[in-house]
């Protein structure tokens, strides 16, 4: 193990007292990236279960995978499509890995550096929850976004969402929809605006085609909330062939995805099963009381509702925590993204909103639920 | 047929080297200690002095705000040393065995005939009220008290734990008697598993049996307390080892006291996992010397592998522990890429590893690695899985953490000791030391309330 032994050789710097002490948050980060930390307890249980939260994010990154992958052939597939360029599925997912690449390595780069920044200063290990964050956040933004708007958005969101509660496990609201409703309200023209922001609009490394300034592209809920029909289908929905975020459009690699953190264990069924439930009720309601054109279906596969349920809402950190609150925690989000989309002609998509007011009240649903708890010990005493 | 009580949260874990159901014969070194740390709350009052003379039954120290609970020698000898640390702190008492025992005699007592107090007051002189458990707090009992039950549980669903049916052949008589006396004292419970036929524990006399069948922590009896009458604010209960049922049985049948226990030494760096027959105190090099693997570093453990505590191949038996446990000590291991690497070898609750495709059967070899860095509390839910108690526990370890006093006794904390977060503490993937946070809760309330 000649790997070990150089990690062994160079630690003694970044230690207390060593020459690049400054860094030893870092150094930590990827010694524990690299080898399963030795470290043993003198007290508490003698011996633990494998799992650590190192390996739960992983989890989750490989859980996005199948969405992002597909995110950048869609990003090169919109772009060719409207500009009418001809080439293979590798080339159009070239092209979207090309412009998809730089935003997640700025989104890690902000994102990590204020957390090595904020572990150095603490004294404490790296958290791993921002290797998930930093991967969602360009699913969910659209392709044209800025990359210095990306920056501010992503400091912003890792500074005054996460670090000033205390780090990963005590945020309140989800960082990645922190930085995408930052986007939206600082920037609103670069989140929805002409509709141009959903397709990529020029050539990258010669691939793709330029794109005329006047094409626009919406979105099927942007066309709704326009007063359109939706021009994609239910079909080109689920296939996630239409422009909108980067990650959120294909249904299929979503569910790839919600399959793996449902089997391990990672997201809960029940959280994710209630957003669809609350979603369908509600889209149905809206569409039987004729307020709506989508039924229920419709409003389930389109937009960010998929991604959503399946990515945002079952963070364990700000969903409800109790096991009976994840149910009305769920079904609430499901009910209120419909809600938004259908009654607030200015918000097209109500995914985003429904989550961030449902962290609000996560830990209301869960009070409700510990007081319970608590009344009945107060009860049962005084029989 | 008695009570049975299903549970279904909680985890059994499947170790390597369980305890062979037969007896090994170990020569004593004649070295005995006795820890006042073992009996948590107490401040102790050393009453012998260095190359004092006592007897097997004799005190060794007292509490000092409690004089008349003694805790006894397990032997008799010379008092060889007090211990001190830091502050003049006693951190154990030691004593040489004599060659010929002899025995304080407490001569033998009719029990029907005794009353409460006078149970009580023997059992204090005796050093077995000692062995005497009080919640809430989780503390050695105080004798003023009056508890509303006494709670046993017949069984250790720990891993690698004592099988208690095996323990008691031979000694059911002595297990009446001692039920019988705690008994005279208050309500007395026996949790039995669902798993025990022994007649002696389903047919127990003059107390409530209760059986529960459910995975560990089902053999915690403060789990079982919570299911069959559980505590509420201002009230007391005790709690009592099934093998210190046992004590008490041998005192009042042949009126000495005769500390020994029928330890079960297992894990899976020992030779030959089988029982020992070892007093309270006793020195342990003689039950590891040539029975461990060798070549690698090892962790012993007073008790099981999930409650007990760190000791040295030349440490002594602690005075609670039924288990001795050595597994590997595993920081000379470093595994690469181990967030990824599919680690068919290790075991999870975690779908995320594959131990949960090989079967219930399959044994596994735990190290003493935490294998991971502690985070804040991320994952919700991880805990109510194996915690089969009416408590949250993880709103009940915020609590702590964050000192709320009221929350932490409006959430449950007087129901519960360390020992009911074993399980939870094991499986939580944010590394939180749940044992040691819960004791200093209740160690903060019992300084609060006093």
């Amino acid at each position: 193990m000649s790997l070990r032994k150089y990690v062994d050789k160079i630690k003694p710097n970044f230690m207390e007292g060593g020459k690049f002490h400054a860094f030893r948050s870092v150094f930590e980060g990827f010694e524990t990236f690299l080898f399963v930390p030795n470290e043993t307890r003198r007290t508490g249980v003698n011996i633990h279960d494998a799992i650590d939260s190192k390996r739960i994010m992983s989890l989750v990154c490989i859980a996005l995978v199948p969405a992002l992958l597909f995110g950048m052939y869609n990003v090169g597939y919109q772009n060719f499509m409207a500009s009418g360029t001809e080439g293979s599925w590798f080339d159009m997912w070239l092209y979207g890995f090309l412009a998809v690449l730089p935003k997640i390595i700025v989104s890690y780069v902000t994102g990590l550096g204020i957390e090595f920044t904020v572990a150095q200063w603490k004294g404490e290990e790296i958290h791993e929850g921002f290797l998930v964050s930093g991967l969602l956040i360009p699913m969910i933004i659209p392709v044209n976004t800025p990359l210095w708007i990306l920056v501010l958005a992503t400091a912003f969101a890792v500074i005054f969402a996460k670090e000033i509660f205390g780090g990963t496990g005590m945020n309140i609201f989800n960082p990645a929809l922190i930085t995408r409703a930052f986007l939206f309200f600082s920037y609103p023209t670069c989140m929805t605006g002409d509709d141009s922001v959903w397709v990529s609009q020029n050539t990258i490394c010669g691939l793709g085609g330029n794109v005329p300034d006047t094409f626009t592209a919406a979105t099927p809920l942007g066309e709704v909330g326009a007063g359109m029909a939706p021009s994609a289908s239910v079909l080109d929905c689920v296939i996630g062939t239409i422009p909108g975020s980067i990650g959120e459009t294909s249904v299929i690699a979503i569910a790839l995805g919600a399959i793996l953190l449902l089997w391990t264990g990672v997201a809960s069924w029940k959280t994710m099963l209630s957003v669809f439930v609350g979603g369908a009720l509600m889209g149905e309601l809206f569409h039987a009381t004729g307020m709506s054109t989508l039924t229920a279906v419709d409003h389930l596969v389109v937009g960010g509702f998929c991604f959503g349920a399946v990515f945002m809402a079952t963070d364990p950190v700000t969903s409800a925590r109790t096991e009976g609150g994840k149910y009305i925690y769920g079904l609430l989000i499901g009910v209120v993204a419909v809600l938004v989309r259908v009654m607030n002609p200015g918000y097209p998509e109500g995914m985003m909103l429904a989550i961030l007011l449902m962290n609000l009240f996560a830990p209301l649903i869960d009070y409700c639920f510990v007081q319970s708890n608590i009344n009945r010990r107060a009860k049962r005493a005084i029989k | 047929m008695a009570n049975v009580i299903k549970l279904r949260k909680g985890l059994n874990l499947n170790l390597k080297g369980k305890p062979a159901e037969e007896m090994t014969n170990v020569k004593a070194t004649g070295q005995y200690a006795l820890v006042p740390d073992d009996f948590h709350g107490v401040t102790p009052k050393v009453v012998v002095k260095e190359g004092e003379k006592v007897k097997a039954g004799g005190a060794l120290f007292v509490d000092k705000n409690h004089p008349e609970v003694k805790f006894v020698s397990p032997v008799s000898g010379t008092v060889t040393a007090v211990e001190r640390g830091e502050r003049r702190k006693v951190l154990s008492v030691r004593v040489e065995a004599d060659a010929q025992q002899e025995f304080v005699e407490f001569g033998k007592q009719d029990l029907l005939r005794m009353s409460a107090k006078d149970v009580l007051g023997i059992l204090c002189e005796a050093g077995l009220f000692a062995y005497f458990v009080e919640r809430p707090y989780a503390v050695t009992a105080n004798p003023d008290a009056s508890p509303k039950a006494i709670f046993v549980s017949a069984f250790d669903s720990m891993p690698l734990a004592q099988d208690f049916e095996f323990v008691l052949k031979g000694q059911e008589k002595e297990f009446q008697m001692g039920l019988d006396a705690l008994s005279k004292i208050a309500k007395t419970y026996l949790g039995v598993s669902a798993q025990q036929k022994a007649k002696a524990l389903t047919e127990a006399k003059n107390v409530e049996v209760n059986v529960f069948d459910g995975p560990n922590p089902a053999g915690n009896v403060g789990v079982q307390i919570n299911h069959v009458n559980p505590i509420n604010k201002g009230e007391i209960v005790w709690t009592v080892g099934a093998e210190e049922v046992i004590f008490i049985g041998r005192l009042f049948c042949n009126g000495k006291v005769d500390l020994t226990r029928t330890v079960a030494v297992g894990g899976s760096e020992v030779k030959a996992p089988s029982y020992v027959k070892l007093a309270v105190g006793a020195q342990l090099t003689n039950v590891f010397a040539g029975n461990v693997n060798e070549g690698k570093s090892l962790r012993y453990i007073n008790g099981n592998v999930l409650t007990g505590a760190v000791t040295t191949k030349d440490g002594f038996l602690a005075a609670h522990a039924t288990t001795l446990t050595v597994i590997p000590e595993g920081d000379d291991c470093h595994e690469l890429f181990g967030w990824i690497a599919p680690r068919f070898n290790q075991f999870s609750v975690s779908r995320s590893y594959f131990s949960w495709l090989l079967g219930k059967k399959k044994e596994y070899t735990f190290d003493a690695r935490v294998k991971g860095g502690e985070r804040h509390i991320i994952m919700s839910g991880e805990y109510d899985k194996v915690f089969p108690m009416d408590i949250y526990a993880g709103y009940l370890v915020k609590a702590v953490i964050t000192g709320d006093i009221d929350r932490m006794e409006a959430l449950g904390i007087y129901e519960v000791a360390p020992e009911d977060f074993a399980v939870a503490e094991f499986v939580d993937s944010s590394k939180v030391e749940l044992q040691r946070i819960i004791r200093q809760g209740l160690d903060m309330l019992r300084k609060e309330n006093a």
